[in-house]
């Protein structure tokens, strides 16, 4: 592509790729002459060899004579998850599921050739057996999505920057630098009322507010791409997805404040992201809409990817601020906030990924549309991982103030294998767990926090009636544990304390008195740590000790796990399966089990050391742990 | 001015002030521990990280640091409300179970910064108990001796070595629990750059960094029937020792000093001041002779063994411009050893030369291999002024009512110039007031130079010597040497004479002082309390003391003569940099 | 490994690396990430060759080192064997399917065994949550696995 000097050039790059999405956003009419597909290309599926897919559909589309007319290529993630690697198939608007590599001859002799659609993998309809979904916008997963920031993921390839500049991109930076002032960018951001989508929530046209009005050449945008949730991954599929909409969102967020220089702070553990938001910044940088004078406005912006190395508290802004200075990610005490006092000194903004690629959706469609989404304090959408026990694992994304139950049940599609539905963990390890008793519950921001949990960046684990919710607060608390700076005494040696509190719990050594101290201590925790990772890692011990108080006293006062997950609480029993066979007599290393043969064998638990060589050896499962 | 209140007292105060400030000014106490204002040596430990100062702020969610937190204009803060008292005991104990009880046997008892706070806040009971760390205790160096176990991860240490010495041998090491502060590598000190300054020990709350304790060897060699057991003190360590008996910062107990170690069992009481002449002697006689035949400048002064070893390792393409002088501690002990042995007739194999010094860094010193007669050490061991403090207790004296006693002859003699080598920019003075004299023939009249003294790290005069205008500076504190050298390496400062201390303010801020607390005053009444000794004294100048002269005439000729170079001058080695 | 640890080329390269950085201070990370990248891991003697040429404390550089998770100062295997403990995965069992890496691997999470064939880690989430609980081997990433695919897993990578 030609650089691109001058809002018009923009606005005629525009006009003359837009055609690129003509396939993708049409259904198909009459006759179909030409066709796209679309491989999905987020790391999910490419862990299920989704590059080897596309490579054997190339290769068939070509070995069929077809390449003229259908062309493949990756796009970001779907979303759904627990059915890739994805293929969708424009304009006939056929979505495949769970394709593996040498279905590409398939779908190309099938689908291609003959217009027969491939119906083994289309999506199996779990709501009425043996009916198959070809449309996405059929299936429940996506029904009741509003894609927004993901606009663009499995929409576009996010490898070409024509293909973003067809779907409308860069379009919105342009409008700011052709017709707005940066006072007007930051009313837009707060007329929006998009907030913070990685953590807290805080407005963000308030934080760009209080940065612009700082004095000062230096200033800088940052973009927090360390997503460190464990079980929560979508700021990962936006930079693979969309990587330029990162890069148009600092742009805008760059102007609107007055800094010309970027940093995106990304996980060193994420390599694809990295790879293609790095060619985004390249092309970018070629076609000049980075770097001097963009689009002939005077404005000059530049970015540079800064790599996390695996610190969760690196999260925190002033954490993250000093590792990208070089250092450890130690947090500083707030204020002075980093809009204030930042990088280097200067005042810094820093916006997570997820809501940076709001940004020029926003300034495209108006403050107004993205108000229109979204309860009364918390507007737009926002970005959910599913996972745990769910049926539906993915990505969704949905209007603000949607129903916990619609999201589990609905778009998740139930808890697996038929379980009963326990909990719902959100907000990483900074958050909570929500009981089973809260599932019409409405979730935003205020309804998270009123249930002792939060937003975090949009994990959402489900947990059914195998996870014992003390060993869940024990693995947070093992994250957090782990991933605590060490800077501050609460965090260093109080969630180091909470932990060997739970430990005593899940191994029955816990008494009432124990439950006491824990409560305490996360209390204090809470409210004296340094920075927002140590101030939020109780939550997880406190919500559950708050939901699941009879979990906890089952552990301390029966010395019982009634999940069946603490195994020091657990014993062995023999069924009435048994068969007699005596292969557990056998292997019983301390020789606790006694029976005839062919008749039903017993375990003494008081010198059973658990060591489950019996259950292991049982041809018919009669061993089990109680 | 921001107006506030604090448990409902109103109070105003300039903005920028912190709410600790502020509830300093109503007399409210809010306990501190990571906590540490040394602005004046441009050193405020201001991490709140140990979250033991914590306070409520209306409207605020959590609670405040008020160490690290700036007053706002209608803030409501109270101190002491039962939340507070809550959090803060939790947070105390949670210290607590991360650390050994073993106070009574331990070198900071009843000198402990945490044991003080425990009692205030009255922890009788540690709730919370679990695994503790276990770090090796470090006793690679001469020096100091380094017991993670009982850090409290102040950070305090690593703030002072690598933000005030740019010694930058300490930093934060691991995360979370396993969290430490450690040399690169973990590796023992005494195989770092570690300059033996000692401030780290200065500043430390515990005794997660404390000196080398060599009390127990001067009392087995005063118990040694064979040994002939002599001693020297500082010019520093009489304007301090007195703190650690109660006295008012800045008074000058040399009298008793001299007194209690007469007590001891010394056979001879003797003063480092001398040395202290003796230097300037061996310094402005080579310091002229550089100008007279254009040799090396600047020249650095080189009393301060915690500054030649950071020379040694940070400027190592530098080692030809300090004197070759050795310290008045070791001048001391090659006369000791040598002209005293024989004017005594005691046999130098059997004499031991102990030093009291304001300075653990003299501890490394003593021992370095340059430092000899034959293999017999020039000192052989050396206590801090703390150290004295502690044997002058377990000796059972009553300090205060010890009666002034005087030093014995000849090293016991000395003038108002050696005195103040105890202070930031001494060292220099009494260098000049010599110099001067000798090259003008003239007599210098008025012997202060006030634009020398102080605090100020970096301290700058031009003066006027027989027409030629000599340009001097005086560092105290690392990080300004560095500053300064790294000027004159690239050429764009030039000097003639600089005196470089390791520590901030000199030797009355010495790493083997008693812990100022970051009380800054009491340094300044430290330094005061040396110039008004120089004052007091009849003579001020190194050249006019007589046991100076008689030690020239009976046994060195002259400054500079080849006994003195061998006894009186060193060399130095190149060292690693890292 | 020992051998190859410091060679002459890796050093050069790592070298030119630092070079293009004006501001040495903040290039730490990426720097190190080089190093590692190159060397496989992060030796004293490689700390020490960073501190020296971006005159940057080595105290400061081990500080940085031993805080990020990323960084390893001692030799990992040839078979990197890595095992998502994300909450996703934590759920649906992964923990099992460690312990069982750590039996039959005798080596625990953290560690290398000592003919330097395997290493075992644990991440924290991978972003692959759909296939949970996922096992990375090097770059092949295995899905949903349990206890009883680690044997295969094993005989897969040995092969």
């Amino acid at each position: 592509m030609q650089k691109l000097s001058t809002y018009k050039d923009l606005a005629d790059a525009y006009a003359r790729l837009k055609p690129l999405m003509r396939l993708r956003e049409e259904s198909a009419q009459g006759e179909i002459t030409k066709r796209e597909l679309l491989v999905c290309g987020g790391t999910g599926c490419q862990s299920s060899r989704s590059q080897e897919l596309l490579n054997n559909l190339t290769a068939a589309i070509k070995g069929a004579g077809l390449e003229d007319t259908v062309t493949a290529h990756i796009t970001g993630c779907f979303g759904f998850c627990e059915k890739g690697p994805i293929v969708k198939v424009f304009p006939d608007d056929v979505f495949y599921v769970e394709v593996q590599p040498d279905d590409a001859k398939e779908i190309v002799e099938e689908h291609l050739k003959k217009n027969n659609l491939v119906s083994r993998l289309l999506y199996h309809d779990p709501a009425h057996a043996g009916r198959t979904l070809a449309r996405q916008h059929d299936m429940d997963f996506y029904k009741k999505q509003e894609r927004i920031a993901l606009l663009h993921c499995g929409l576009i390839n996010p490898e070409l920057i024509d293909e973003y500049i067809a779907a409308e991109g860069y379009l919105g930076l342009a409008q700011c630098l052709e017709k707005m002032t940066p006072a007007d960018v930051v009313a837009e951001i707060k007329a929006s009322g998009l907030r913070g989508r990685g953590g807290g929530g805080f407005p963000t046209g308030i934080k760009w507010e209080v940065a612009a009005a700082q004095p000062g050449p230096v200033k800088y945008v940052v973009c927090n791409a360390d997503e460190g949730d464990p079980g929560a991954f979508m700021d990962r599929s936006i930079l693979e997805g969309d990587p330029h909409g990162i890069v148009e969102g600092m742009a805008i967020a760059g102007y609107a404040i007055g800094a010309t220089h970027g940093y995106v702070y990304i996980r060193a553990e994420y390599p694809l992201a990295i790879a293609r938001l790095q060619r985004a910044v390249d092309q970018a940088k070629e076609v000049g809409l980075l770097g001097k004078n963009i689009l002939g406005s005077g404005f000059d912006f530049d970015l540079e990817l800064k790599y996390g190395a695996g610190a969760f508290v690196c999260g925190e802004e002033t954490a993250l601020l000093r590792s990208i200075e070089g250092g450890r990610g130690e947090p500083t005490s707030k204020p002075p906030f980093p809009a204030q006092k930042g990088l280097w000194g200067k005042p810094t903004i820093i916006n997570n990924v997820e809501t940076l690629v709001n940004v020029p959706k926003i300034l495209n469609r108006g403050a107004k549309w993205y108000y229109s989404f979204g309860s009364e304090k918390s507007k737009g959408t926002k970005v959910f991982a599913l996972a745990g026990k769910i049926n539906n694992v993915g990505l969704v994304e949905v209007p603000l103030g949607i129903s916990l139950h619609e999201i589990i049940y609905e778009i998740g599609g139930g808890i697996k294998d038929g379980k009963q539905f326990k909990a719902v963990q959100t907000g990483g390890p900074s958050g909570g767990c929500i009981p089973a008793s809260q599932i019409d519950a409405k979730i935003d921001y205020e309804a998270l926090t009123a249930m002792g949990s939060m937003m975090g960046s949009g994990g959402m684990i489900v947990m059914d009636e195998d996870n014992c919710m003390v060993d869940i607060a024990k693995f947070y608390l093992d994250f957090t544990m782990e991933e605590s700076c060490g800077k501050c005494t609460p965090c260093r040696v109080g969630n180091k304390r909470l932990y060997e509190m739970l430990t005593d719990i899940t191994e029955g050594r816990g008494t009432m008195e124990t439950l006491d101290k824990l409560q305490n201590l996360a209390q204090v925790i809470k409210d004296t740590a340094l920075c927002g990772l140590g101030q939020t890692a109780p939550n997880p011990v406190l919500s559950t000790l708050k939901h699941f108080h009879d979990e906890y006293v089952a552990h301390v006062k029966d010395r019982r796990c009634p999940a069946g997950v603490c195994t020091a609480l657990l014993d062995y029993f023999i069924t009435d399966a048994c068969i007699g066979c005596g292969l557990c007599k056998r292997d019983c290393p301390v020789s606790c089990i006694t029976g005839e043969k062919r008749e039903h064998h017993s375990i003494d638990t008081t010198r059973c050391i658990k060591c489950g060589a019996c259950a292991n050896k049982c041809p018919v499962k009669a061993i089990v742990r109680k | 001015m921001i107006n506030l209140t604090i448990n409902g007292i109103a109070v105003e105060v300039p903005e920028g002030t912190t709410i600790l400030e502020a509830a300093k000014k109503l007399d409210i106490n809010i306990p501190t521990l990571c906590h540490l204002n040394l602005h004046d040596f441009k050193m405020v430990n201001q991490g709140a990280s140990c979250r033991v100062c914590v306070v409520e702020v209306t409207g605020r969610r959590t609670l405040a640091p008020a160490c690290a937190t700036p007053v706002a204009p209608g803030m409501e803060v109270k101190t002491h409300s039962p939340r507070t008292i809550n959090a803060r005991r939790t947070v105390m104990e949670l210290i607590l179970s991360n650390h050994p009880k073993n106070c009574l046997t331990c070198p900071k008892n009843v000198n402990c910064e945490l044991q003080a706070l425990a009692a205030e806040l009255s922890i009788h009971d540690i709730r919370y108990t679990g695994e503790m760390s276990q770090h090796r205790r470090d006793t690679s160096s001469p020096a100091l001796v380094k017991d993670m176990n009982k850090c409290v991860l102040c950070r305090r240490c690593e703030t002072m070595c690598n933000q005030v010495q740019t010694v930058n041998v300490l930093s934060g090491l691991n995360r979370g629990f396993e969290t430490v502060v450690g040399p690169a590598f973990n590796m023992p000190l005494a195989d770092t750059a570690c300059v033996s300054c000692g401030q780290c020990v200065a500043v430390c709350p515990t005794a997660a960094l404390s000196e080398v304790d060599n009390v127990a060897k001067v009392w087995q060699a005063l118990n040694d029937p064979d040994k002939y057991v002599i001693v020297q003190t500082a010019p520093a360590v009489r304007a301090a020792l007195g703190e650690g008996f109660g006295l008012p910062a800045g008074t000058s107990v040399t009298g008793k000093m001299a007194a209690a170690l007469r007590r001891f069992g010394f056979k001879k009481v003797f003063d480092t001041d001398f040395a202290a002449d003796l230097t300037i002697m061996e310094e402005a006689t080579e310091l002229l002779g550089r100008l007279k035949n254009n040799g090396k400048l600047p020249i650095l002064t080189s009393c301060c063994p915690g500054w030649v070893k950071f020379l040694e390792h940070q400027f190592s393409d530098m080692l030809d411009i300090p004197s070759t002088c050795k310290s008045p501690q070791q001048m001391f002990g090659a006369i000791a050893k040598t002209y005293l042995a024989k004017k005594l007739n005691v046999d130098p194999s059997k004499m031991v030369v102990v030093s009291v010094m304001p300075c653990i860094a003299k501890k490394f010193e003593a021992g370095r291999a340059e430092m000899n007669q034959e293999g017999n050490p020039d000192v052989d061991l050396v206590i801090s002024t703390r150290e004295l403090v502690k044997m002058i207790r377990e000796a059972g004296l009553n300090f205060d009512t010890l009666p002034d006693e005087d030093f014995d002859d000849p090293l016991g003699e000395s003038t108002g110039a050696a005195v103040i080598f105890g202070a930031s920019g001494g060292v220099l003075e009494a260098a000049l007031r010599t110099a001067y004299e000798w090259a003008t023939g003239k007599t210098l009249e008025k012997v202060d130079f006030v634009a020398l003294r102080g605090l100020q790290g970096i301290k700058e005069a031009e003066i006027d010597v027989a027409g030629t205008k000599l340009k001097v500076a005086v560092a105290s504190g690392l990080g300004n040497a560095r500053h300064l050298l790294e000027g004159i390496r690239s050429g764009k400062s030039q000097y003639h004479a600089i005196e470089i201390m390791a520590c901030p303010g000199g030797c009355i801020d010495g790493g083997g002082q008693p812990f100022h607390r970051g009380d800054i005053e009491i340094l300044k009444k430290r330094t005061q309390a040396l110039f008004t000794e120089d004052q007091n004294k009849p003579l001020r100048k190194s050249h006019e003391n007589p046991h100076i002269k008689k030690l020239y005439a009976e046994f060195l000729k002259e400054p500079n003569s080849e006994l003195s170079h061998h006894l009186l001058h060193t060399k130095y080695v190149k060292r690693q940099k890292m | 490994m020992a051998e190859t640890q410091m060679s002459a080329d890796g050093l050069k390269s790592l070298a030119r690396y630092m070079d293009q950085f004006e501001d040495k201070e903040s290039a730490i990370i990426k720097v190190l990430y080089e190093a590692q990248h190159i060397f496989g891991y992060l030796s004293n003697d490689v700390m020490l060759f960073i501190a020296e040429k971006m005159d940057i404390p080595a105290a400061k550089i081990f500080g940085v080192v031993s805080f990020y998770s990323y960084f390893t100062t001692t030799p990992r295997g040839r078979c990197q064997i890595k095992a998502c403990m994300g909450t996703a995965c934590f759920v649906r069992g992964s923990e099992k399917v460690v312990s069982e890496f750590e039996k039959q691997l005798n080596i625990k999470r953290g560690q290398t065994s000592d003919d330097l064939k395997y290493s075992l880690d644990v991440l924290r989430c991978v972003g692959a949550c759909g296939l949970a609980p996922v096992i990375v081997v090097n770059d092949k990433v295995y899905g949903k696995a349990t206890a009883a695919d680690v044997s295969k897993i094993i005989n897969e990578i040995q092969g």
